[in-house]
């Protein structure tokens, strides 16, 4: 039963698994969002506060949710790596670090042209957007962590251990606007009950967080193919891996 | 398409840098995953060079 969990360690199969899958992923996350896009663009209804500005989330949210997502992905493949000393498991977290930090910014710089018409500012220390920010924090110093040693297995353990601690900011970013006063609206879709949208606006929405979720997976692949590929250059498969 | 479609109800200055600004993200995400992988080819057939050699 868990023979597919125990071929994940096995560099080889994952670098295999990633080739296969890269252009599915990438293939189904273009029509995804382009079907998102259409009809959030053109079809949906204006909001009857916000208009047309409410649009904005069809990038927004799925940007933000997935730098949260993104994140706890980074963190269980880093403890993965640490507790059974899966090589496979630096791979994922150096790999998804880098992606992470992107949709972080994604999500702080869309808000924050959302919240010019909708508050009268840029930005407010606020605690939903200072939480993101120390997220995108946590992402860049991730990285510099693991490029900060000349010894790659170093490196990996220490980004890796900062990784499980920085955990304890996602909770803070997701029930910031739960437990603090916020200029920030409340959970639409990520929360417990149904959506606060109709059928016409949560839809396209739906299909840019699926889109932005199988882009992540494309994303994903590519780069873990080449952590692998660098972390066992040395090995006797790579000469067959990088002929195809 | 109407101009009422790209005046997005008066917020086209913010509608628009926004889509576009998640577009030159989700590109450049592309673009530096593949340029990362290219150059992992080329350091592994490299290194499988030298090895052939030393050999």
């Amino acid at each position: 039963m868990w023979t597919w969990f125990y071929k994940l360690a096995s560099p080889p199969y994952v670098y295999g698994v990633a080739a296969a899958l890269m252009p599915w992923l990438l293939g189904t996350a273009a029509l995804a969002m382009v079907y998102g896009l259409i009809a959030g663009l053109a079809f949906a209804p204006p909001d009857y506060q916000q208009g047309d500005a409410f649009r904005m989330i069809y990038v927004h949210v799925p940007a933000a949710i997935m730098s949260l997502s993104v994140y706890m992905v980074m963190a269980t493949a880093s403890a993965v790596a640490l507790i059974w000393r899966i090589k496979v498991g630096h791979a994922v977290a150096a790999a998804s670090a880098p992606i992470g930090a992107s949709f972080a910014l994604l999500a702080l710089v869309t808000g924050s042209l959302w919240g010019r018409p909708m508050w009268g500012t840029y930005w407010a220390w606020d605690p939903r957007l200072t939480s993101e920010l120390i997220l995108l924090f946590i992402y860049v110093g991730v990285m510099s962590l693991r490029s900060a040693f000349e010894d790659h297995a170093r490196g990996d353990r220490a980004a890796a251990l900062l990784a499980v601690v920085g955990v304890v900011n996602v909770p803070i970013v997701h029930f910031s606007v739960v437990w603090w006063n916020s200029l920030h609206q409340g959970a639409t879709i990520v929360k417990l009950g149904a959506p606060s949208m109709p059928g016409s606006m949560l839809w396209p929405l739906l299909s840019m967080w699926l889109g932005f979720m199988l882009f992540y997976g494309a994303v994903l692949c590519t780069r873990v193919q080449a952590e692998v590929l660098n972390r066992e250059r040395q090995a006797a498969w790579v000469r067959e891996a990088i002929k195809s | 398409m109407t101009s009422g479609f790209w005046s997005m109800g008066g917020y086209a200055r913010y509608v628009w840098p926004c889509f576009g600004f998640a577009g030159l993200v989700l590109g450049w995400n592309l673009w530096a995953a593949r340029r990362l992988l290219m150059g992992a080819r080329m350091r592994a057939a490299r290194a499988l060079a030298m090895a052939g050699d030393a050999r």
